[in-house]
């Protein structure tokens, strides 16, 4: 518990790095506002109009000020209104947010049914044909871009079936499951594909090595059969490094698959970080980020707290 | 009558062309219902990978049985050949009719599975108990085992428990079923020899009450004396000699078993001690290493902000001089505070007070400035396998800011020769030498930069018992030659009587008794040195029993700002103390 609240103390400090970082490296690049807003309209603008823009914006002050108000906002938790779609930077961010969390799941699901019984598989028959076999699908999936592999699921359907993924407007899983599920299951393949494949590989070389530790040794002199010692004395042992990859896997994922996204015409989180940048959408871009960071940081703790329902060595906040 | 189990002609080997790759060769024994057989041998010697193909884990090991049978008298009363028993025969075999315990308990017990569980797993595998009965026949299994509070340990998961309680729970695992086979593979080398005593004791106790056959694996022979109907001794993968117990220890004919009995060291009460003693000799003389009140305390942490709640008294006031050409041995069991002295002294852990002054003799010539070198247990570890060996023992001078120039080369090449290693070693890789010879590398480096002290932390303790032997004798050699003074830490008792002229027994981070070896080892005075001593495995006290006893040591963890009193001694003869009991 304790510890909890320790962890729980370092977000704000981290999650205010972050912002400053954002903060400064966007208002860098070179364009401002006003003139993505407004196109090349924003050249008929005079001096007068294009400050009063500005300070209707507050994008007149000194960057130090400009952090400052919205720190303020943030605290009061306002993360400020966006230009781009004239709502609560929040409100927007929260109508993406289901898309993406959606996504990520079924990614990672895809990835642990798939990935943990190969390479569970794969560490049993070490050395064999079928380990061979399984550990070359693994190489292929880690070096596969999903681009091509999204591309190549598309043509495929579409040029083999005559089936086109479901396009057009989104519908939440809460309005029409089975469109949404449609909507969603070839990006998640996708996205799952690679995934799947980092997770066989780690899970292949954590089970070899559990499965030469003493205690499978034990077990199989109480007379345990293959499958028990696989499954109930090993499996658990090799667990940790599978739980490391998929929560930073999955991290990743939470911020928002970009191409993906656009492959399939998805309204997620990366396209709209994406859109916001091009839109010189500061208030969005900060948002997004703090977002994604505040993700990163929760999963990072599921994590260390997985690790200890996991292993009774493990007992955190030990230094 | 047929035997419990009958092996012939055994024959195991590893690798790819396991018939090119033979490590056991021939091997045969019988074993009788109730008997006890020890295998005796050293590492490499076979007597593991003969054990394991009785029930067949060395096929998990990646060995394979070449030859021979291993024919086994089952419940039923018919005869089965494990050698080409199939798996399914052969899961139903293990646990029930055959139970194995293993060297290391800490690593053999699965550290994410309560012990509870660990245990019911064979009560549900071979008596199809489920839940709660399966639980409470795990109870009953640890209460077997002595261990106290037992409903409540099963919730524990592995780590909570100590190394002795541990191998506890894995005698009550391997005899949950009652199987009418016991094999324990060194089932106590990892254990301190108190703790040993204790498993022993256990044990014997078990096989009075199940009528159960033993093997026994062991490298020590003394061990084998308390417990063991028959022996067979193991070398290079074959069985050297075989026969009765008294038969083997009183009057062994093979040649190698002779040498373990004989060149091996083992314990006898003091006899043994060293005589070369120089302190009544040169009684001015300085030491050339003064301790004084040496404290190291280690914070223990708690709460939100991580405060200091109390301390870990690791070393507890400890005192004591050593003079040159003199060993002083540590000895006392893990967790004593022994090691942490060592470190302490080595400045490898800082001392939270005490003070020392460790002098280089002026006397002999090339003493360096940094008079303390050390020799750590594991030679497998503690050297850079990247280095050649000419970068190993040119490190030492390289480290305390000098170069290496022809002089250091031309005394790598003495210290080589003299620690009885090759000259052309030097451009060789650590890979190319056994154990042996990269201790006797580790004491070639110690002794590059002339040091007046040699701190041997459990030095030969990961060595086969006749390389032990062999390494004691160089060190004794090279302390009479150069005038080294040893703080040799150590467990083993046997070892100490060979090396020390002096021993202090070091308990709960206390010296409890100092003096001279042979007073100590033969008349101790406190109470915990005797109850050390008495746990020696030897060869004299074959048939004493083992007692069992299940007194816990005291915790180190005082309160912050917690001293304790002033320490009061006993004089017991010229050289020897005893710390009063409070």
């Amino acid at each position: 518990m304790t510890y909890l609240l320790r962890r729980l103390a370092v977000f704000p400090l981290v999650l205010i790095g972050v912002s400053i970082v954002v903060f400064v490296a966007i208002r860098m690049v070179p364009g401002d506002s006003i003139t993505a807003m407004l196109g090349t309209e924003a050249g008929l603008l005079t001096p007068q109009q294009r400050d009063a823009l500005a300070a209707y914006f507050g994008i007149d002050q000194p960057w130090f000020v400009q952090y400052g108000r919205w720190l303020l906002g943030l605290v009061q938790g306002n993360l400020g209104i966006s230009p781009t779609y004239g709502k609560p930077v929040l409100d927007v961010i929260l109508e993406r947010f289901p898309l993406t969390l959606e996504l990520a799941l079924l990614s990672m699901m895809i990835a642990l049914v798939v990935g943990m019984p190969a390479g569970v598989f794969a560490a049993t028959r070490n050395e064999r044909l079928s380990d061979l076999g399984v550990r070359i699908a693994a190489m292929i999936g880690q070096s596969t871009p999903n681009f091509v592999l999204a591309l190549l699921i598309i043509y495929t359907l579409s040029a083999g079936f005559g089936v086109l993924p479901a396009m057009g407007e989104f519908s939440p899983l809460w309005q029409d499951p089975l469109r949404n599920l449609g909507q969603l299951i070839l990006p998640a393949i996708t996205l799952g594909f690679a995934f799947a494949a980092s997770v066989t590989r780690i899970s292949r070389s954590a089970m070899l090595d559990v499965l030469s530790d003493d205690y499978v040794r034990t077990a199989r002199s109480k007379g345990a059969s293959a499958r028990s010692v696989i499954w109930r004395h090993a499996l658990p042992n090799a667990l940790i490094p599978v739980v490391t990859l998929s929560g930073i896997e999955f991290g990743y994922l939470l911020g928002g698959a970009v191409i993906v996204e656009q492959i399939y015409a998805l309204p997620g989180i990366g396209r709209l970080v994406l859109d916001a940048i091009l839109q010189r959408d500061y208030a969005l871009v900060q948002g997004c980020v703090l977002f994604i960071a505040f993700n990163f940081m929760i999963v990072n703790l599921l994590v260390d707290l997985a690790y200890v329902a996991l292993d009774p060595r493990i007992r955190l906040g030990e230094r | 009558m047929i035997p419990l189990l009958s092996v012939s002609d055994l024959s195991v080997g590893f690798g790819r062309k396991p018939e090119a790759n033979e490590v056991v060769r021939g091997v045969s024994f019988e074993l009788a219902d109730g008997e006890t057989l020890a295998i005796v041998g050293e590492s490499g010697s076979g007597k593991s990978v003969t054990a394991l193909s009785i029930n067949r884990l060395v096929d998990f090991g990646g060995g394979r049985i070449t030859g021979g049978s291993i024919r086994l008298k089952r419940a039923d009363g018919s005869v089965l050949d494990l050698t080409s028993a199939t798996e399914p025969q052969l899961t139903k075999i293990r646990g029930a009719e055959i139970g194995m315990i293993f060297q290391e308990p800490m690593t053999s017990l699965n550290p994410v599975l309560t012990i509870g569980t660990q245990i019911a797993e064979s009560f549900r595998l071979h008596r199809g108990l489920t839940g709660r009965q399966a639980m409470a026949a795990a109870k009953d299994a640890l209460d077997r085992v002595r261990i106290p509070d037992a409903a409540r340990r099963l919730k524990y998961t592995p780590n909570q428990l100590s190394g002795g309680m541990l191998q506890r729970v894995m005698i009550a695992t391997a005899l949950a079923c009652n199987p009418r086979l016991l094999i324990a593979d060194e089932p106590t080398t990892a254990l301190d020899v108190t703790v040993q005593a204790q498993i022993m004791a256990l044990l014997a106790e078990l096989k009075r009450e199940t009528g159960m056959s033993m093997i026994f694996i062991t490298h020590d022979i003394g061990l084998v004396a308390g417990i063991a109907d028959k022996v067979m001794v193991m070398q290079n993968g074959e069985a050297v000699e075989q026969g009765e117990l008294n038969q083997i220890l009183d009057q062994p004919r093979h040649a190698y078993t002779q040498h373990l009995l004989h060149a091996v060291p083992h314990f006898s009460s003091g006899r043994a001690t060293r005589s070369d003693g120089q302190r009544d000799k040169a009684p001015d003389a300085g030491p050339a290493l003064k301790v004084d009140g040496l404290v190291v305390r280690f914070p223990v942490k708690a709460g939100l902000l991580g405060r200091t709640t109390g301390a870990v008294h690791a070393v507890d006031g400890v005192d004591f001089d050593l003079m040159p050409g003199e060993t002083l041995a540590i000895v006392g069991e893990s967790g004593s505070g022994k090691s942490t002295t060592a470190r302490a002294v080595l400045g490898l852990v800082r001392a939270t007070r005490g003070s020392f002054s460790a002098s280089a003799r002026k006397a002999a010539s090339g003493q360096s400035a940094r008079p303390i070198q050390m020799v750590f247990q594991n030679p497998y570890a503690s050297l850079n396998p990247r280095l050649s060996i000419a970068s190993i023992l040119a490190e030492p001078v390289i480290a305390t800011g000098g170069r290496a120039t022809a002089e250091t080369r031309a005394k790598m090449t003495t210290l080589l020769k003299r620690v009885g290693l090759p000259e052309e070693s030097l451009e060789r890789y650590l890979h190319e030498f056994s154990g042996g010879q990269r201790q006797r590398l580790c004491i070639a480096r110690a002794l590059m930069l002339n040091p007046s002290v040699v701190v041997l932390d459990e030095a030969v303790s990961a060595l086969d018992v006749s390389v032990q032997a062999r390494v004691l004798e160089l060190l004794v050699d090279l302390q009479r030659e150069f005038g080294l003074a040893y703080l040799f830490i150590s467990h083993d008792m046997a070892v100490v009587e060979r090396i020390a002229h002096r021993i202090a027994v070091i308990y709960a981070g206390q010296i409890v008794e100092i003096g001279d070896a042979r007073s100590v080892l033969s008349a101790p005075k406190h109470a915990y040195t005797k109850k050390l001593i008495a746990a020696v495995p030897t060869i004299e006290r074959r048939r004493e029993r083992f007692e069992l006893d299940t007194r816990q040591v005291p915790s180190l963890v005082y309160p912050l700002g917690f001293e304790p009193g002033p320490a009061k001694w006993e004089q017991f003869g010229p050289d020897h103390r005893v710390r009063m009991e409070a």
